[in-house]
């Protein structure tokens, strides 16, 4: 066990947890913060997906001790009133099935355009290659992303 | 105007009236902090709530609330349900917010999600939920303004009496409605009147998924909650022999281990209690993390069981199930399928003299199509909440079918049905998966004998290797043309490991004079059960890829083959059980034909069609694919649906669009093996799953336009994937596809 400074979101917290706990299970069962999804826990699904120092990152590999003190955005924290560019391109589409996955996607999706305003279809492809949607939403989130991407 | 009795209705509505005033509600806040009510852009919510009946209750100010009373999975049921109680209601999409009802039998009919029957089997009860009480709201007007019923209309929420100029919000009159008797009969709108149904309404809870909020049975969290995981056998054929947990129970975070049995030996199951291993070990900690390592820290033996029975109910019919013993493998159940062919077997249905035909074919076409055992994978891993005390037993997870669980809870937690309140959360997928219990009856042992909230959960591990899988099928088609390339005989033999996936009675059965169609199975101890669009998702995949194969034969257009045939059927049927219409049938095909341009070919562009139908709705498929260093790259599919009106046209297509991508990723890779009973693939590093990259360019989804009752949607728009693939596959390659998944046999994966 060790005490660990966080940054999430803007947010400081301290946790007692030992130092290779996995963030996600940090966020998921100490801070309650359950927006950022378990999908595998191997860096498959991408489910667990959350930005790092604005990178996308997926927490399940990522032990908490090695993410101290960097800069932490879960899906909670992508914006005060769920009104970030990608937000609303999700909800314009109306993209979510299950809804599961999404989370995830959308932290991808955040982090791509970030890198690259305005991604080819084969740019998105390999983006978002990692994170998995059961239910096969894909057509409408690449069709979010390129929305999101012209109003950016 | 459509008159309906309300005598069910009334019975229902009037209970939980009752119920409800003792605040049925609330329990569910709890747990998932607010997050049963959708809060939908409505200006403020009421200050008073008025209850006309189980389904709905109007505030002061005209809000008005509707309980979506099916769980939601993704096929928004949770926006479309409420739509149609809204539309008989007669108020404005956007005053209405929807709450997710509670488990409640006695309120509620049919609560659960399965066979895409939904909307078809809700469509009059949720109709007559909103006439009832818009009826109710009429004669509070009626007996205020003293006026006669019959001349107050309504729209938007508004009530109107013409001739003394008088009108009134719902809300006004909600209070009066409510201590006004339930009708015995209402009147339903014309559907040329509709003004909800058949509009695009989004997802009500859009926003909360985009945002991260608690919607998920994994998402629950309670004071105090512990948290649970299982071990269970390696592999299928083995049980429980022996625990040594020392060193696990010292590791830290470790509160608890112990075996638990989800169903004793003698139980007779109910239809839905299939269970994988019904004994596992769990361990139970202070966090997930913590109860993973210690997992590990386990030492378990495990030992073959031998051949067993058990019993089952089967919606009344009493069977008793033989559970072989020995570790299977794929390699014999390959060998053992393919055996079958030359076998004989039951007969299912028989017309005219298919030996015969046969003997005097021309022609013979043959070929055998086999499917793997399929995982559901559902997204959110397997996983449910459970505080169960002495005196009652509250329980809150993902469940497609919760209302035939309650009464195996009771049983095995010796405690009455009326302490058992299980709370329905958002599925993370369901396809089929979460309409087996078991890891609820976990959830709930485990809460009992620790005294304390357990969310339990399965890793991703656990919920692929103890799958309720689909089962694995083959079949074998044989085709007879004569000489002028007339169908004149057509043979389907089809089993499965370890049901058969035939469904005797579908086309082209009723278009062929001489029709033969058999069965067999083939015993297992793997588990299996029901995945998106139950046996249609094999006989519709082969069936149509076969009939590919035939037209060419025949030297027809395969669109214009399947018409003619339908046409046949149409005219002068053959046999009197066809399960189909053929009109419908044909038309979907018209319709994709048209709208995929079939008849104007490009070149370099190879394509597929496929037509099917099972869960009451029609469905033909065009699939347009390109090859890219023989890799193909899936450029359109066209999707042409029958499935009657359409109450949320763009949450429909939603839905269609996945179902298509999840037809061509299990088409091209989906399959589980077994070796010596383990199941050889345990995460996505090895299940390969279809990905962003794979996915179609464009799907476009066009409905029949007419005004039949609704029927299924999820279902059947999955099948003919695999075969509009199968198809194109074929024109771009020039090889024929006889075995999922298709990936094995296609050179370069890229
Ligand atoms: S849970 Fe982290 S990638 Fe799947
Ligand atoms: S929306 Fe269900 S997994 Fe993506």
């Amino acid at each position: 066990m060790a005490t660990i400074n966080l940054s999430i979101n803007g947010n400081k917290y301290v946790v007692d947890a030992d130092p290779k706990t996995p963030l996600l299970w940090v966020l998921r069962d100490k801070l309650n913060l359950s927006g950022t999804k378990y999908g595998c826990g191997i860096a498959q699904c991408g489910a667990c997906t959350i930005l790092l120092d604005g990178d996308a990152v997926r927490s399940c590999q990522l032990a908490v001790s090695v993410v101290e003190n960097k800069k932490i955005t879960t899906i909670e924290g992508l914006s005060e009133n769920g009104d970030h560019p990608i937000q609303k391109a999700w909800l314009e589409y109306d993209v979510p099935q299950c809804g599961y996955c999404q989370a995830g996607q959308i932290m991808s999706a955040v982090s791509l355009l970030e890198r690259n305003p305005k991604p080819t279809d084969e740019e998105i492809d390999s983006a978002m290659n990692g994170n998995l949607c059961r239910c096969g939403a894909y057509v409408r989130i690449k069709a979010a992303i390129k929305s999101a991407s012209n109003s950016i | 105007m459509t008159s309906i009795k309300t005598s069910l209705g009334r019975r229902s509505f009037l209970k939980v009236s009752v119920l409800s005033s003792g605040g049925l509600m609330l329990g569910f806040n709890s747990l998932l902090s607010c997050t049963a009510k959708t809060e939908k852009e409505v200006q403020a919510l009421p200050k008073e709530w008025f209850e006309l009946n189980g389904y709905l209750k109007i505030g002061e100010n005209g809000v008005v609330s509707i309980m979506s009373p099916n769980p939601e999975g993704g096929q928004n049921v949770k926006t479309s349900m409420p739509m149609i109680v809204a539309e008989e209601l007669d108020v404005a999409w956007e005053n209405v917010i929807v709450e997710q009802a509670p488990l409640n039998t006695a309120a509620f009919s049919r609560q659960f999600i399965g066979g895409s029957q939904a909307i078809r089997q809700g469509w009059k009860t949720l109709r007559m939920a909103g006439a009832t009480a818009r009826q109710m709201l009429r004669e509070a007007a009626a007996q205020t303004w003293q006026v006669s019923a019959e001349e107050i209309t309504t729209a938007g929420g508004v009530l109107y009496h013409k001739n003394s100029g008088k009108s009134a919000g719902y809300g006004e009159m909600a209070s009066a409605a409510a201590k006004i008797e339930v009708p015995e009969e209402v009147k339903l709108k014309d559907k040329k009147d509709f003004k909800i149904i058949g509009t695009s309404q989004k997802n009500v809870d859009g926003k909360k998924i985009v945002t991260g909020k608690p919607l998920f049975g994994m998402d629950i969290y309670r004071e105090g909650m512990l948290y649970a995981m299982i071990v269970h056998p390696p592999a299928f054929g083995m049980k429980l022999k022996s625990v040594d947990d020392t060193a696990a129970r010292a590791m830290p975070g470790i509160k608890d281990i112990f075996t638990v049995k989800s169903m004793e030996d003698d139980y007779e199951r109910l239809f839905f209690d299939t269970c994988t291993f019904p004994e596992v070990v769990a361990v139970i900690g202070t966090g997930t993390w913590e109860v993973m390592n210690a997992k590990k820290e386990l030492k378990i033996e495990w030992e073959p069981f031998s051949e067993h029975t058990i019993s089952r109910d089967a919606f009344g019919q009493k069977q008793t199930i033989t559970i072989p013993s020995g570790l299977e493998s794929t390699a014999t159940h390959l060998s053992k399928m393919a055996e079958m062919k030359d076998k004989q077997v039951t007969v299912a249905r028989k017309d005219g003299n298919p030996e015969e035909a046969f003997k005097n074919a021309a022609q013979i076409i043959e070929r055998t199509y086999t499917a793997p055992f399929l995982a559901h994978n559902c997204m959110e891993p397997m996983n449910f909440f459970a505080h169960v005390t002495p005196e009652k037993a509250e329980l809150a997870g993902p469940l497609q079918k919760p209302e035939l669980t309650e009464k195996t809870l009771a049983a095995r937690l010796g405690m009455p049905v009326e302490k058992i309140d299980i709370q329905m959360t958002r599925l993370g997928g369901g396809f089929g998966r979460r309409s087996y219990a078991h890891f609820l009856l976990e959830a709930a042992l485990i809460s009992q004998k620790v005294e304390a909230p357990v969310k339990l959960i399965y890793s991703r591990e656990d919920d692929m290797t103890s799958g309720i899988y689909r089962p694995a099928y083959s079949a074998t088609y044989r085709a007879a043309l004569d000489e002028q390339n007339n169908l004149i005989a057509f043979h389907v033999k089809a089993g499965g490991i370890p049901e058969s996936p035939l469904e005797e009675n579908r086309f082209p059965a009723g278009a062929v004079d001489n029709y033969l169609a058999e069965e067999w199975t083939i015993n297992s101890n793997l588990t299996t059960g029901s995945f998106r669009a139950p046996r249609s998702n094999f006989m519709g995949a082969v069936e149509q890829s076969f009939l590919d194969e035939v037209a060419e034969a025949a030297g027809k257009d395969p669109i214009e083959f399947r018409l003619e045939l339908l046409d046949r059927a149409a005219k002068n049927p053959v046999g009197e059980n066809n399960d189909y219409d053929p009109g419908r049938y044909a038309g979907v095909l018209q319709l994709v034909r048209e709208k995929s341009d079939w008849n104007s070919p490009v070149t370099g562009v190879h394509r597929g069609v496929s037509a099917y139908f099972c869960h009451n709705s029609y469905v033909a498929q065009v699939i347009d694919l390109t090859l890219e260093k023989d890799k193909p790259v899936i450029e359109r599919v066209c999707c042409a649906v029958d499935c009657g009106i359409v109450v949320n046209p763009d949450a429909a297509t939603n839905l269609a669009e996945g179902a298509i991508v999840d037809g061509i990723g299990n088409a091209l890779f989906g399959a589980m093996t077994f070796k010596e009973g383990v199941p050889e693939k345990n995460n996505f590093h090895n299940y390969r799953m279809i990905r962003h990259g794979e996915a179609p360019k464009s799907i476009d989804v066009h409905f029949a336009q007419n005004d039949l009752d609704p029927t299924g949607m999820g279902e059947p728009t999955f099948p003919p994937a695999l075969s509009a693939l199968a198809n194109a596959l074929y024109k771009a390659s020039g090889k024929r596809y006889y075995h999922q998944p298709f990936m094995a046999e296609i050179p370069s994966e890229g």
